[in-house]
């Protein structure tokens, strides 16, 4: 199948995935918003979204099993560079209350303001970083 | 049957994930290098999932409650602030400089090595400041 036809049929499951849990259990389908969740104290709904988590953790080993191919790519830059691009990413999506799913997927089908906002902000800011890293840097 | 439900829900999202090329970090950089190598994938996988989320959400939230549970859990917050747009900066550079953003960080754990372990350590650490930050303000 042609690539950009099986990201096309990936959107498809992502927002099947996103419908889902809103028909069922009302809530946004939001990555780093249900995982973010599991490391706050005093918190007593943690088992849906363990449950979610080990479903998106299970999804590219079965894919291995039905096809021989996880799907799974190897990172691009050094430890240093991931460990502050971890970082990064968890306290902004933290503080942002929301990531590519949450806002990008889930928010914008809302037609939500913020989540407009914030994801053109940090496609933004994701492109801009590339172009520094690539063009201007040359590289990690 | 709750469980079954997220488990299904995540399951089908990384499924969702690992076909349109979400988990290979090379395919998001390329798609970010809009000067460069551009590969419009992402595009494919975000249209399609807006869409799908969006004609779905219209049919399920004109119901009272969800299926298994007493309400919906949406945001009402409907105002701008330096959180917001400072996170969402903040995000975008660490998604710029590795290609992973949370879904696909967590997805690839099984397959992506000690670096990619890194990664989700330091992620979750990141939100773990996060709350530490905003606890007793929001």
């Amino acid at each position: 199948m042609h690539p950009w036809l099986l990201a096309t049929l990936g959107g498809v499951l992502i927002g099947g995935a996103a419908v889902l849990l809103m028909a069922c259990l009302g809530r946004i389908a939001g990555i780093s918003g249900i995982a973010a969740a599991l490391i706050r104290p005093g918190l007593c709904d943690r088992s849906w979204r363990l449950a979610f988590v080990l479903g998106l953790l299970a999804a590219p080993m079965l894919l291995w099993l039905l096809r021989g191919d996880s799907g799974i790519g190897q990172p691009m830059v050094a430890p240093p560079w991931m460990a502050l691009a971890g970082v990064l990413v968890g306290f902004g999506t933290g503080l942002g209350s929301g990531c590519t799913s949450g806002h990008g997927v889930c928010g914008i089908a809302r037609l939500s303001r913020r989540s407009l906002l914030a994801t053109g902000v940090f496609l933004a800011c994701g492109v801009g970083t590339v172009y520094v890293v690539r063009h201007l840097l040359g590289g990690l | 049957m709750k469980l079954l439900v997220a488990l299904l829900s995540g399951l089908l999202f990384g499924l969702g994930l690992s076909l349109g090329g979400m988990t290979q970090p090379a395919v998001v950089l390329n798609f970010l290098d809009v000067f460069g190598a551009w590969d419009p994938r992402l595009a494919f996988v975000m249209a399609s999932a807006v869409l799908t989320t969006a004609f779905g959400y219209l049919l399920v939230l004109r119901r009272a409650r969800p299926l298994l549970e007493e309400s919906f859990k949406l945001h009402t917050v409907n105002h701008f602030d330096w959180r917001l747009i400072g996170g969402a900066a903040l995000f975008g550079i660490g998604w710029g400089i590795a290609g992973y953003c949370p879904g696909p960080a967590l997805a690839s754990l099984s397959g992506g090595g000690a670096s990619l372990l890194l990664l989700v350590a330091c992620m979750v650490a990141g939100w773990w400041l996060a709350s530490r930050l905003t606890s007793g303000q929001a």
